[in-house]
């Protein structure tokens, strides 16, 4: 089991840990509920480092694995991107900052392996950088506790030094609300955690982070999308560049190209559920009686007291408003097709 | 004083003198649960067996069921859990029960652990 430089500091702080994806990880700390709320409402601190945080420098090359336009990026700026199959599926979702003479991946710790290995079977060179450490500081109150980050609108990114701490920052997140995102090295991991929760955040774990993710509408990769996911599908069209789409100059550019000319089978809709009981994956879903789909990810929405879900239906049955059923336990719960994100972001653009 | 059982699935069963058991679950187990926001409950007149699952508590994250420690039929279920979840964090060995037992066999409690026991039986969990 692979550790991250905070875990000492998430031990002394009380986490009670879970295995994700290879690594011991904090799920909570005062609670779900409290930490939710906290980034919701103030501050709050992730220790995200078992995400890979990689280099790459030949931008041709590695736009041609991504439907993204990233030769289109500025200096400075960020952009969610997905790394595709030759059938079009989704081997990776991942975030790429342009930083002048690199480009900086942050990607899945559940994929960051095969990440790597697809991009350098594609003859790209990647500089791993997997021992680093990788916070996020995320709610409406996060800019007040990283000033330094004042100068970034959402989506930028910069080297920035914090308290003397050599630091690249981004202003993005995986909560919907406004935040940052702070790789450092490993060894100045814990340093710049206990300056950031003396500065008034709060220490939350995987467990608020899922439940934020949600209610934000953010697919989480290997839940609601995989290899075998259409971006079209999965509701992820803003990734797909127009430009690049017309020269087609991608692996899985024609299948996705199919996707949005002549729809998918199956659709990505966030479900609100009535009553309290949530729906988790693999809830089936269905309409009028019949199975339609199966849910994907599911929890109860601290922010909106109420369980909601995401899940792949039949793509005539996604329009908001369809009653669905989903069955838990063996019996239907009523719920309905509603936009996502079910909780307004909150970005700082 | 009412005497206290305990089971090694984490539920207490509170023995009343007219040989109806009032069951929860235990503090340890709410709180290893986190904060749950769901309660299902079985009907009065349900019969139920000895480790069936019988009521459902649901946190933020994942489902967990609830067993019968002890065979019987269900008399009364406590709607104020339903309709307050959280009481179950807050109260978990006093107001938040979750259902009362007729039990098949008042005896059958001498099987449980008492509190010492079920203290012990913690210590050998972590």
């Amino acid at each position: 089991m692979h550790t991250t430089p905070l875990d000492g500091l998430n031990r002394r702080l009380g986490a009670r840990m879970v295995e994700f994806a290879g690594y011991d990880m904090p799920l909570q700390f005062a609670g779900i509920m409290a930490e939710h709320k906290a980034c919701r409402e103030g501050a709050a601190l992730f220790d995200v480092s078992h995400m890979g945080q990689a280099i790459i420098r030949d931008v041709a090359g590695f736009s041609r694995l991504v439907p993204g336009d990233i030769a289109g990026l500025k200096p400075g700026r960020q952009r969610y991107t997905l790394l595709l199959n030759e059938t079009g599926g989704i081997i990776d979702d991942l975030m790429v900052a342009n930083f002048g003479t690199h480009l900086q991946a942050v990607l899945n710790a559940g994929r960051k392996d095969v990440d790597v290995a697809h991009m350098r079977a594609h003859g790209l060179e990647v500089e791993t950088y997997f021992s680093r450490a990788l916070l996020a500081l995320q709610g409406p109150k996060a800019k007040d506790v990283l000033p330094e980050g004042a100068g970034l609108k959402f989506m930028d990114a910069a080297a920035l030094a914090i308290n003397g701490i050599a630091c690249v920052v981004t202003r993005s997140g995986y909560t919907g609300e406004d935040g940052f995102e702070i790789g450092c090295a490993g060894e100045d991991g814990e340093a710049l955690a206990e300056l950031l929760l003396a500065r008034g955040a709060v220490p939350a774990g995987l467990g608020a982070r899922d439940s934020l993710r949600l209610e934000a509408g953010l697919p989480l990769y290997g839940n609601d999308i995989d290899e075998t996911t259409s971006p079209v599908a999965a509701g992820l069209n803003f990734a797909l560049s127009k430009k690049r789409l017309e020269t087609g100059d991608f692996i899985g550019a024609g299948p996705v190209s199919r996707a949005l000319a002549g729809g998918t089978a199956q659709k990505l809709v966030g479900i609100r559920l009535e009553g309290r009981a949530p729906a988790r994956s693999h809830t089936e879903i269905r309409f009028q009686g019949a199975r339609v789909g199966e849910v994907t990810s599911g929890v109860f929405a601290p922010t909106l007291n109420a369980p909601i879900a995401l899940g792949y239906v039949r793509a005539d049955l996604a329009s908001p408003g369809t009653a669905l059923a989903l069955i838990v336990r063996d019996k239907p719960l009523p719920g309905q097709v509603v936009t996502l994100p079910f909780v307004p972001h909150n970005y700082a653009r | 004083m009412t005497q206290i059982y305990f089971s090694e699935d984490h539920e207490w069963v509170a023995l009343g003198a007219d040989g109806i058991a009032t069951i929860g679950i235990t503090d340890h187990a709410q709180e290893a649960l986190g904060d749950i926001v769901f309660v299902e409950l079985p009907e009065p007149g349900r019969v139920v067996g000895k480790a069936e699952a019988v009521a459902v508590v649901e946190s933020v994250k994942a489902a967990s069921d609830v067993y019968a420690p002890l065979a019987g039929t269900v008399v009364e279920a406590n709607q104020a859990i339903v309709d307050d979840p959280a009481l179950v964090n807050t109260q978990a060995e006093s107001g938040a029960w979750f259902f009362r037992l007729r039990l098949d066999d008042a005896a059958a409690v001498n099987g449980l652990m008492d509190r010492a026991a079920y203290e012990t039986f913690l210590g050998t969990l972590s």
